[in-house]
């Protein structure tokens, strides 16, 4: 698929722009600070409704604007669809499909799938395991879109369930002052703490329900992710230890069988078996959770655990081994949406300075067959010779095409 | 802290479903500065509504009466009970005309963000009604959305041991959205199709 034309309306620090774009190779050149990320970052917005560089909507839109406008039309299999989000921050977002509303907007995801890459990918490596479970999910949802469902009735029934928690300790002042009965003020308080057991068993089922579904979809990812990012990282870094990756549940983190993917592969993907397993886990912790006031255990608390040889990546990996490693996710990730069909675009955010020649090379020979390859370079000599395209110099916000 | 007056004001808007302590002050601060006739109105209807809108003494819903209509209708099946969050999911059903029993209105659903629990709600006015034995199925009609699941999921599991035919709405519903925005078609064909629910 490809990008056939990009237009936003107060994103970032653009007012308004207009590019008609196509396919193959377009790069967008400036020096720092003039809006080449801001451009693309657009095109990944569409794509996963969600940024890569920031995770509130409020900085993508422009200082002073209400609200921010992305529009394109994106063409796949000789077919066009215009896609209109509309960016309210502290709100829903709005979006349109060749002009229809849509009643949510992430019924418009699915239409455009793209691959960014970015220097923000190190701490896909070097970072916190919510780094990489936002990367698992992303791609969950860019395979299948009714996980954007799943992720987020979950992240909602976490939010119930956290704050039921949190009031848990706090029940019976909460409620003297909530409810000014004086008749069964008593009765009321004595009551008060089976209430919260009571309600958290409901919460604790729907956890478990949608926590297995979310967790049977990432287990099946890895698998299919681990023979694809073992190559690409082979690739990049052919005298590296090889990489590997492993799932790692919070569910039942102190049994001897910690990998939960070790278990997978040798029970099948079962929901129900994963579900046993959470609900287990969260009976385990019960007592702690009361005490803090968090839910500590489901997909939230999982990591993805990559290793290079015997050892995890991070704390253990050199800075370019780091580097490879996320670039290797990035690469596995297009594989794996390739072979599902339709070619998504590949974004290369700066990612030219920051690597050597050799992998600059092995990256380029990867990247250079896809259908679209969208790249900004802050100078024209980052851009490697073959992907030389398309090409728009940016400068103080103003985007003009010269090749 | 603010002065006896103003913090009596925050306090009480703070005891709002839905207001947190942020909210219930810039409520507070919004009225200060607003004009005495505005004020003066949004008093009196608060008052009049207290005053002329009554529940429902059996079911909850709003009534001009002790009872409501529903409730004093004789040749409503008295063995069946819909269970909604609102009055105005019975307004919804009723437009449906699937449904020819009664109703119990529960004022919400358990969210605990907003600081609902089962007992800001009217369950143990529902389990009084069930006691009796007269009512052999409970629809669970609370709205399809998270909250109104885990309401459903609670009071399944409550009249559990009463072993009464416990159904909820198909689904088809809009899934996370609001029983009253449903299309009147979807709904009524939501209460053909209800399955048994089992806890
Ligand atoms: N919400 C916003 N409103 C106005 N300007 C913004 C906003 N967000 C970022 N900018 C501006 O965009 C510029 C950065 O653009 P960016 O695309 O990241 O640059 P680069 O060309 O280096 O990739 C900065 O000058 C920043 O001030
Ligand atoms: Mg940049
Ligand atoms: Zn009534």
């Amino acid at each position: 698929m490809h990008v056939a034309s990009l237009s936003l309306t107060d994103f970032r620090s653009y007012p308004a722009v207009e590019l008609d774009l196509e396919p193959g190779a377009t790069a967008f050149v400036g020096p720092n600070g003039q809006g080449k990320t801001n451009l693309i970052e657009a095109v990944g917005y569409l794509a996963t409704h969600s940024s890569h560089r920031v995770a509130t909507d409020a900085p993508l839109v422009r200082q002073g604007a209400q609200r921010a406008i992305i529009r394109s039309v994106v063409v796949k299999d000789d077919r066009r669809a215009l896609i209109e989000l509309e960016i309210n921050p502290g709100r829903a977002n709005r979006a349109r499909v060749n002009r229809s509303p849509v009643p949510r907007p992430r019924e418009a995801l699915g239409l455009l799938r793209t691959v960014l890459f970015a220097p923000e990918d190190l701490a896909l490596s070097k970072g916190d395991p919510s780094e990489r479970r936002k990367f698992l999910d992303d791609l969950l949802v860019a395979r299948a879109p009714r996980f954007a469902g799943v992720r987020a009735d979950y992240d909602r029934v976490l939010k119930q369930r956290n704050a039921l928690l949190r009031t848990a300790a706090t029940t019976r002042i909460g409620r003297r002052r909530g409810s000014r009965k004086q008749d069964d003020d008593a009765a009321f308080a004595a009551a008060g703490a089976g209430d919260v057991m009571s309600t958290l068993e409901v919460w604790d089922s729907h956890l478990v329900r949608h926590g297995a579904e979310l967790l049977a979809g990432r287990l099946d990812l890895v698998e299919a992710l681990r023979p694809l990012a073992a190559k690409a990282y082979a690739t990049l870094a052919p005298s590296s230890a090889p990489a590997g990756l492993e799932y790692r549940s919070s569910a039942g983190e102190d049994q001897a069988d910690d990998k939960l993917s070790t278990d997978v592969s040798v029970l099948g993907i079962n929901r129900e078996d994963l579900a046993e397993r959470l609900r287990a886990g969260l009976a385990e912790v019960r007592q702690a959770e009361l005490d803090r006031g968090v839910t500590l255990v489901g997909p939230h608390r999982d990591d993805l655990l990559l290793t290079l040889g015997d050892l995890p990546a991070r704390g253990y990996a050199s800075h370019g081994e780091s580097w490879s490693f996320a670039l290797a996710l990035r690469l596995a990730a297009y594989d794996l949406l390739r072979s599902d069909g339709g070619d998504p675009v590949l974004i290369l955010d700066d990612v030219f300075a920051e690597l050597d020649d050799q992998r600059r090379r092995r990256l380029t020979d990867i990247v250079a067959p896809a259908e679209q390859v969208l790249i900004t370079a802050a100078v024209p000599d980052d851009v490697p010779a073959q992907l030389a395209g398309s090409r728009f110099d940016v400068t103080e916000g103003s985007v003009l095409r010269v090749r | 802290m603010y002065e006896g007056v103003v913090q009596n004001l925050i306090d009480e808007l703070g005891l709002l479903p839905g207001v947190g302590p942020k909210s219930a002050q810039r409520i507070a601060f919004h009225l200060l500065a607003a004009e005495p006739a505005d004020v003066k109105r949004l008093a009196h209807a608060l008052l009049e509504v207290k005053e002329k809108v009554r529940f429902c003494r059996i079911c909850g819903n709003v009534a001009a009466e002790a009872e409501c209509r529903i409730c004093r209708d004789q040749r409503r099946d008295p063995q069946v009970i819909c269970v909604v969050e609102e009055s105005k999911d019975v307004v919804a059903i009723e437009k449906t005309r699937e449904f020819r029993g009664r109703y119990h209105v529960l004022g919400g659903a358990i969210s605990p963000i907003d600081g609902v629990g089962p007992d800001d709600l009217k369950i143990r006015e529902l389990m009084a009604r069930l006691a009796d034995g007269q009512v052999t199925e409970l629809i669970l009609a609370t709205d399809p959305n998270l909250e109104g699941e885990a309401t459903a999921t609670y009071l399944a599991r409550l009249v559990k041991p009463l072993g009464l035919k416990v159904t909820r709405l198909a689904s088809g519903l809009p899934v996370g959205g609001d029983l009253e925005y449903a299309d009147e078609v979807t709904l009524g064909r939501a209460f053909e199709g209800r399955r048994l629910l089992d806890v």
